[in-house]
């Protein structure tokens, strides 16, 4: 499938982009990302994640600097299909006159002959990625008749149909429930296995070593970038959030690592915790196991 | 000797058509009230009902101009109708007003400028038949005028249906893939600039606005699929085409005014089953 398609990679290179009210919320940013990557993108709010993610889409055009796809320029990797993108919210009319299918074989159109008549192997590729997101039996609803964290899965599985190398998620996990949510990471662990370049944003701190091998820390521009072990780490998390963070620290006797069969539960009531672990500054990452309470 | 109903009704639609005039305002109302079916679907989906209204009028100074400089009309017809959509989204782009507002403006301004160089200019033209149109009143060359512009338009609507459907649905999935989404968008607006030129000498500019909202509406309430909403709205269309331009003969009534009059009427219908079928539901 991913035969004589090019080497996935973004490469972004001291872009700076401007909106039209003179807001630059994006100043010198650079960075590159190679295949088999799922890479975050972790920063506050409105530190700039999907003005970055536009940019890279060619919605906005940087006022300096250049993002290449694949080594080519934004518009001929996306003419080749090379890019999917789902946005923070879609911004579209909820009462056209489409069903969940229509929306996913959207996704396949790159795939299509000028007319868009679906072949075989497009209509598995819709199956499939409905089957794995887990909405294939609301595949005739009208596309309005479904709950929010439906509505996103919907367009997650058009992302998938279009079976591109590339995928850029902004923000995925919010509005969608646990399982959903895991369901999510082995699809993309999957996609990684498979040589694609993954590029999620993400404000779910606890999930991001757990699935994520490289992490971007933006605020307006890369604050730190590389992979999760050395990059994903306290000191440059306070840098990236500034006092923004929930922090919970237990400490002393209770986290012994010994006969002590006392447990140190966290319950956060929306997104799960980032829980590091160790001596200061050599802490490592904690993934407690998700159980839910009974 | 009795007469069997369906007998009845076969020489009620047939003879008029004996006349030649009723069989070309025939062939004319099909062909537009096909084409103006399909781009209504489009229209009505987009929020761009207002888009026909504005083209259309705008089309007036045009027509006015194009016998001044002695082109025909309608390309006089169709440069101001496109001009006057792309300014509409020329200024809507550029400044902080609603589109809606930026139509009124703009549509109204070039149809009252065509009013006036219409009075001035002493021109061939009856004003009430590029209002009103004039069905019954065309001729085989008029026919084959609107059947170049009306079956190409209709072809491409069709051919190209889901890339404009993606197009009005989600515009930014539609450049993420790399669709021409400025040659959708422009094309959509030649299509409607197209469909109302051809439309012109049979319902005229005022007229076609229904034509460009009824039938999409239509079927934009009975279903939930795309292509059914295409196919009702042009089945709609077209039934009222022809029982509208028959109707008119039997009744001695204007032609245009009474297809529209019975497309309405199928939309009228179309809200009651609409609203019967979900308190059934409820
Ligand atoms: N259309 C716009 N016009 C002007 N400024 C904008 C526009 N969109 C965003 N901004 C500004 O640009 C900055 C970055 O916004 P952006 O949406 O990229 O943030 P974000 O990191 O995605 O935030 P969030 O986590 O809330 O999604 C913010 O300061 C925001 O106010
Ligand atoms: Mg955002």
């Amino acid at each position: 499938m991913m035969r004589d398609r090019p080497t996935p990679s973004i490469e972004v290179n001291d872009i700076t982009v401007s909106y039209s009210n003179g807001v630059a919320a994006v100043r010198n940013a650079t960075f590159e990302l190679g295949p088999s990557t799922i890479c975050a993108l972790v920063g506050i709010n409105g530190s700039g994640k999907s003005t970055l993610f536009k940019t890279i889409m060619g919605f906005l055009t940087p006022s300096a600097g250049s993002v290449r796809i694949a080594g080519l320029p934004v518009k001929a990797a996306l003419r080749q299909g090379l890019v999917a993108y789902v946005p923070q919210s879609e911004e579209v009319d909820w009462n056209f006159p489409v069903l969940v299918e229509d929306v996913v074989m959207m996704g396949r159109y790159g795939h299509m002959n000028v007319l868009r008549i679906p072949a075989k192997a497009d209509r598995a590729a819709v199956d499939q990625a409905l089957d794995r997101v887990g909405m294939s039996e609301y595949r005739t609803r009208q596309i309005g008749e479904l709950s929010g964290g439906q509505k996103k899965r919907v367009f997650l599985a058009r992302a998938l149909a279009q079976g591109s190398e590339i995928v850029l998620l902004d923000e995925p996990f919010t509005g969608v429930d646990v399982k959903t949510e895991s369901a999510i990471i082995d699809l993309l662990r999957a996609m990684r296995d498979e040589g694609r370049l993954m590029f999620v944003s993400t404000h779910n701190l606890g999930s991001v070593p757990d699935f994520c091998d490289q992490v971007v820390l933006f605020n307006r521009t890369v604050l730190a970038y590389g992979p999760t072990a050395t990059t994903f780490t306290e000191a440059n998390l306070a840098q990236a959030f500034g006092g923004l963070l929930r922090h919970v620290r237990l400490s002393g006797p209770d986290l012994h690592d010994d006969a002590d069969q006392r447990r140190v539960t966290v319950l956060t009531d929306d997104e799960r915790p980032l829980v590091l672990y160790g001596e200061r500054d050599q802490e490592k990452h904690v993934n407690p196991d998700r159980s839910e309470t009974p | 000797m009795t007469w069997s109903a369906p007998a009845w009704l076969w020489s009620w639609f047939i003879d008029p058509l004996a006349h030649g005039f009723m069989q070309r305002g025939l062939v004319v109302a099909v062909l537009v009230g096909a084409v103006c079916a399909l781009l209504s679907c489009y229209l009505v989906l987009k929020g761009w009902a207002l888009m026909g209204d504005a083209v259309s009028h705008a089309v007036l100074p045009g027509i006015v101009i194009a016998h001044v400089i002695q082109i025909p009309l309608a390309i006089g017809a169709f440069a101001a109708g496109l001009g006057c959509a792309i300014a509409t989204g020329y200024i809507k782009s550029n400044s902080r007003i609603k589109e809606d507002a930026v139509m009124g403006i703009v549509f109204s301004g070039l149809f009252a400028l065509g009013l006036v160089l219409f009075v001035k200019v002493e021109t061939d033209q009856h004003l009430n038949h590029i209002l009103f149109g004039n069905m019954l009143g065309v001729q085989w060359p008029d026919v084959l005028e609107a059947a170049l512009i009306a079956v190409p338009a209709i072809v491409i609507v069709i051919a190209k249906r889901r890339d404009l459907l993606l197009y009005c649905f989600d515009p930014t999935h539609a450049r993420a893939i790399g669709l021409p989404v400025g040659t959708l968008h422009f094309g959509l607006l030649t299509l409607l600039a197209l469909t109302i030129v051809a439309s012109l000498k049979a319902v005229g500019i005022i007229l076609v606005i229904a034509m460009l909202i009824a039938p999409g509406a239509i079927g934009y309430l009975l279903t939930k699929r795309f292509d059914a909403m295409l196919a009702i709205a042009a089945a709609a269309a077209i039934g009222s085409s022809v029982v509208g331009t028959i109707l008119s003969f039997h009744i001695d009534g204007a032609t245009g005014p009474t297809i529209v009059v019975v497309q309405s009427a199928l939309f009228v219908l179309a809200v009651m089953i609409k609203r019967g079928g979900r308190s059934a539901n409820a």
